[in-house]
């Protein structure tokens, strides 16, 4: 096609979830026709003209400049990342908590207040009980399961309510439309940490979140070969309501600069790529990229498997005499049932756990026993996982903390993965058996 | 309530997009840090034509400012619209007047009368949505900074 030339209209079209998997935010190569998306492996870009380069740095038009702030190939991810959860775009940083942090930091300042679910994972703990109380903002835990304690929370100066769609490692299925509706009440947004569901079983902004969170590193990626992390906006929230001067304000970090004013829908992720990303400076690596899209091309596979699995395992473990508490939100009798029918008819995720018999000797000694499933701090692996969060992950809480983020001394979190499910429960029998051996010799010994 | 997707139907934008050479922009300001000073400075650097419509100017982006689209000498592809939603149907007798092919009103400048106007008068009209954006979504690079195009296509297109 010549340039004088019209293009081949596009037709308007709701394509399915599984082709925006592979095609969504790539196109062929222009200049090669490369079909896979290639790995641009470069720091930066060369201007066509000084007038084009200070184009790009105005913001006037899209251009790449450095890749701490933008790449071609991560931008790919991006993009299908930000169009498989049906938001205005995506930024990519080098970890889910790097990607965290770049949310919050861009939406804050210090003296705001944070209104957050006590069921987290235990980094996202640490990061907003340590390091926003050093950035000076405030932090109020509420259980996620309380409509009026997410209400009762709200301060003068609150700026964000944050949970996960499925909590870390308790199970608790966050009530999205409901915890949604009572922020946008108070002109807040809703942060939602999206890893668990993924956009497949799950897609926040369709329930009223405004800001979806992913570790990449999890089920995005699937193969547990990178680190990386990924925010998306809905670009729906009105943040130039008079609570968020330093989104809707003219920016001094940005030669006055109003965001939301001047790009309207894309005004946040401008300000999270623009500013925060340049100036924290966790930019995802090409490579990485590229490695996650190998991953989101069988997102919706790797999903329906994991889920079979899981259900398997759930109730493998249910009906087990040294297990009990068993989370896992997808079982018959979990509490969270009519929540995951709401919200994760597809399933609900992988990652649950369960209490061994034995308290912390039995859940160390079931891992001891166990030799197919992979002792390590992860999830989301296509391999089977396990771990003992009190002793790891959530060792820096104090038992209260460990309560309300659902996990006890005898804890055990397992990330059920794509294998053999009959293996997965023999190897966990093996695991079973040691826990009883062990005990029995203690009953024995005077 | 205004139906707006019959005003942002994919093919007719890009059937605009594609076809129009002179873009008269009414509203356009001649402060940089505005919306429509970065739309103005966008087109310019895509090949449009660009014709500031502002009465308290006389020069912006270094073209002729004129009053009112009524005083613009030459033929207008697109009328885009960076007014108040009610001052829409004032430009959209004048965009009928002119001839203009369409008139392109940007986020937030919804008219339900305006639009009438305009569609009456066989000017295409498309509401809520920013010529910036459309353009880069189809001609341009908005997925280089990871924004969600919504493009599905494996046809290779040209160098940009």
């Amino acid at each position: 096609m010549t340039s004088d030339q019209i293009p081949r209209a596009e037709q308007a079209r709701d394509f399915g979830f599984e082709t925006r998997q592979l095609h969504a935010g790539q196109r062929p190569d222009p200049n090669t026709g490369a079909r896979a998306v290639p790995i641009f492996q470069t720091t930066s870009y060369v201007f066509e003209d000084p007038e084009s380069a200070a184009a790009y740095f105005n913001l006037q038009e899209y251009g790449n400049t450095y890749s701490r702030i933008m790449n071609p190939t991560v931008a790919v991810f991006e993009e299908r990342v930000a169009n498989l959860e049906g938001g205005a775009g995506g930024v990519a940083f080098a970890s889910g908590i790097a990607a965290q942090a770049g949310a919050l930091f861009t939406l804050l300042q210090p003296g705001d207040h944070v209104v957050s679910s006590s069921a987290l994972y235990g980094g996202s703990v640490n990061q907003f009980k340590h390091w926003l109380r050093k950035m000076n903002v405030e932090l109020t835990w509420v259980n996620p399961d309380d409509p009026d304690a997410w209400r009762q929370a709200v301060r003068a100066n609150t700026k964000a309510f944050f949970g996960e769609t499925i909590g870390n490692p308790g199970g608790n299925v966050l009530d999205i439309e409901t915890v949604a509706a009572i922020a946008h009440a108070h002109e807040l947004p809703l942060i939602v940490d999206n890893t668990f569901a993924t956009p497949y079983l799950c897609r926040p902004i369709e329930w009223g979140a405004d800001i979806v969170i992913h570790s990449a590193t999890k089920f995005i990626g699937g193969h547990g070969t990178s680190i990386g992390g990924v925010v998306t906006e809905a670009g729906t929230f009105d943040w130039s309501n008079g609570r968020f001067p330093v989104v809707a304000d003219p920016s001094p970090a940005y030669h006055g600069l109003q965001f939301h004013e001047t790009f309207g829908t894309y005004g946040y992720l401008m300000k999270l790529r623009a500013e925060t990303l340049r100036d924290l400076g966790a930019a995802m690596s090409p490579f990485n990229a590229f490695l996650f899209l190998q991953g989101l091309e069988t997102l919706s596979l790797r999903m329906e498997r994991h889920v079979e699995n899981a259900r398997a395992v759930a109730a493998f473990l249910e009906s087990h005499p040294l297990a009990s508490n068993v989370t896992y939100p997808g079982l018959p009798s979990s509490r969270y049932r009519p929540l995951v029918e709401k919200y994760l008819p597809g399933g609900a995720g992988a990652v649950f756990s369960f209490d061994c018999a034995g308290g912390r000797e039995g859940g160390q000694d079931l891992i001891r026993g166990l030799t197919l499933w992979s002792h390590l701090a992860n999830v989301g692996d296509a391999k089977s996982l396990v771990i003992h969060p009190a002793s790891t992950t959530h060792r820096q809480l104090g038992d209260d903390e460990l309560r309300a983020a659902g996990v006890g001394p005898g804890t055990v979190r397992l990330s059920v993965g794509t294998e053999s499910v009959e293996d997965l429960i023999w190897d966990l029998q093996q695991g079973f058996a040691l826990v009883a051996a062990t005990a029995g010799r203690k009953v024995a010994a005077p | 309530m205004t139906d707006l997707a019959r005003y942002q139907d994919r093919l007719t934008i890009q059937r605009v997009l594609h076809t129009a050479k002179t873009i008269a922009i009414v509203g356009l300001s001649n402060t940089e840090l505005r919306a429509s000073y970065f739309v103005g400075y966008y087109l310019r650097r895509h090949g449009y034509r660009v014709i500031p419509v502002n009465p308290r100017e006389s020069e912006i982006l270094g073209q002729k400012c004129y009053a009112s689209l009524l005083d613009v000498p030459e033929p207008v592809d697109v009328v885009n619209v960076f007014r108040a939603p009610d001052a829409l149907p004032g430009v959209a007798r004048d965009a009928v007047a002119i001839g203009a092919g369409a008139l392109w009103c940007q986020f937030g400048v919804i008219n339900e009368e305006g639009a009438r106007i305009a569609e009456d008068g066989g000017v295409t009209v498309i509401m809520d949505r920013c010529l910036k954006v459309e353009h880069a979504r189809y001609v341009g690079r908005m997925h280089w900074l990871g924004f969600n195009t919504q493009r599905i296509t494996s046809v290779r297109a040209g160098l940009q």
